[in-house]
């Protein structure tokens, strides 16, 4: 690892200020940048630590019925956290499905949005990768690429974001508020997220220095917590990043869904909204035949980057299993595995 | 810059210097305090190994810096038995097979202890290996884990519901 400054600021303009020079980076907990910097992706000169400022660490009720996450939640906090497990179940499905237990407990709300994709070429500093070195080419294009993106890729790049968190966060109009060296200003998660174009190694709109501080769940995504899944194919049953995952929230009346969230993980550079999905869907009938049409319509722009047509496949199946999921209603409890397709009680078939 | 800091790690106050930022909270442990309990196994938070209790709560050690943790109270595999008495998880897993060759275990059993102080998983075996997933056994002793921390599990909530009473 190379060899950088420490800074721990106690304020986040100190903090904003310590971070806008050329070559520094912000640690929280580190989970994954400290990985990242063992194996030389990630060489910065200076880490600001910010795991001391106040204030971050709140998850607080608004009086408008949204909720506020500070940026240094840990991810186990907030999923464990009952209120807001209630109010946004899927969230919580989504944080307990990924990573493990330890990194959960360390992991925060700012860093997993943050998170960098675990597409090996940009792992290995060997192979040519054109977020690590703008220009150099992509080696994931002809290369091993069947858990790539299927969505919004290019030719500069076709890695996915590998956050679960995010997913449900994007479907639910979640606002991320970042503090830089202008101010406070807002953006919606959905657009912090760049799609890689000419530019993979700009993968979002945040400026030097800027830092997330908050994360905002507006009161409409209450809305939709009786019926909300979060589902995630995996290669093995647990601690595993997403083939492809979905988040379905739905909010039915008489019957009918009158209206829709539905956004797709591990097929796009960035949590993937399916907007044309959700418009099919209000007014529809809960049934499969809806479900199918929607599936359809979240993957109609899909195409494989490589050795991955089958996730188009998957993605549509996966989504018509969320649906039907969140149609039938939220768990009262947290399942035993959460997000997995597989059933944790005896007997019951696997793909039932 | 100042790099010292101070700790406490199974009770006790230690106060280190720092040669350099980088050093984890697993190489300080294993290579300035001498406690070599905790185990390094990938040294990427992929394997649990290096489990450990940071204010009461399990993280990977591989993945946390010495230096950010200034002030914080660990509690590693050398700090659970009480002298020639073993905790509660220890000998589940001494009774339950919990083991073969022994490298994953100082880092199964913190996470163990960890587990069940987030009582999320009571006795359910289901939620229990999701719980233990964290940590790779490669002898494959998985079964006898997930008894072992049942077992304990029951073990101090009957503890606990005998001082409550």
């Amino acid at each position: 690892m190379k060899n950088f400054e420490y800074f721990r600021p106690t304020t986040v303009s100190d903090a904003v200020a310590a971070a806008a020079v050329p070559g520094a980076a912000y640690l929280a907990s580190g989970t994954n940048l400290l990985d990242l910097m063992k194996g030389g992706v990630t060489r910065p000169n200076r880490l600001v630590d910010v795991t001391r400022l106040p204030g971050l660490d709140r998850i607080e009720h608004l009086a408008d019925g949204g909720i506020r996450i500070g940026a240094l939640v840990r991810n186990a906090d907030l999923a464990h956290d009952p209120d807001f497990a209630k109010s946004c179940p899927a969230v919580a499905e989504a944080l307990l499905s990924g990573a493990s237990a330890q990194l959960r407990n360390a992991a925060t709300v700012g860093g997993n949005l943050l998170q960098r994709t675990r597409c090996g070429y940009f792992y290995d500093t060997a192979s040519r990768c054109n977020k690590r070195e703008p220009g150099i080419g992509c080696d994931a294009r002809h290369g091993e690429n069947r858990l790539h993106a299927v969505l919004g890729w290019s030719e500069t790049c076709i890695a996915t974001h590998p956050s679960d968190f995010c997913v449900p966060l994007a479907a639910l109009d979640a606002i991320v508020e970042i503090e830089g060296r202008a101010g406070r200003r807002e953006v919606a998660l959905e657009a912090l997220y760049r799609l890689p174009g000419d530019t993979p190694e700009r993968e979002n709109v945040l400026e030097p220095g800027d830092l997330i501080v908050a994360l905002r769940l507006p009161a409409a995504a209450r809305a939709f917590s009786a019926h909300a899944r979060y589902l995630k194919v995996r290669e093995r049953t647990s601690y595993a990043f997403a083939v492809v995952s979905a988040a379905a929230c739905l909010r039915i009346e008489a019957g009918k869904i009158r209206e829709a969230r539905l956004a797709l993980g591990g097929v796009a550079a960035r949590p993937w909204r399916a907007h044309a999905a959700e418009k099919l869907l209000a007014g529809a009938n809960t049934d499969a035949a809806a479900f199918h049409r929607a599936a359809e319509a979240a993957l109609a722009e899909a195409k494989p980057s490589g050795d991955n047509l089958f996730k188009i496949e998957l993605a549509k199946r996966i989504i018509v299993r969320a649906l039907t999921l969140a149609a039938a209603g939220t768990p009262a409890r947290m399942p035993a595995l959460p997000a997995s397709l597989f059933a944790s009680v005896s007997g019951v078939l696997h793909d039932a | 810059m100042n790099l010292s800091i101070s700790l406490t790690v199974n009770g006790v106050r230690r106060d280190v210097e720092l040669s350099d930022p980088r050093v984890t909270l697993l190489d300080l442990l294993r290579e300035r305090l001498d406690l070599t309990g905790t185990k390094k196994g990938c040294d990427r938070g992929q394997c649990g190994a290096c489990t450990i209790l940071v204010d009461g709560r399990r993280i990977n050690s591989c993945l946390a810096l010495a230096i950010s943790h200034d002030g914080a109270d660990i509690l590693t595999i050398e700090g659970v038995a009480r002298g020639d008495q073993l905790h509660p998880v220890q000998a589940a897993f001494i009774a339950h097979d919990g083991f073969q060759c022994g490298f994953c275990t100082p880092g199964q059993i913190m996470s163990a202890i960890g587990l069940i102080q987030e009582a999320q998983a009571g006795d359910d075996p289901e939620r229990i290996r999701e719980g233990m997933s964290g940590n790779l056994c490669r002898c494959g002793a998985y079964a006898g884990i997930t008894e072992a921390v049942r077992d304990a599990q029951q073990t101090l909530a009957t503890a606990n519901q005998r001082r409550s009473a």
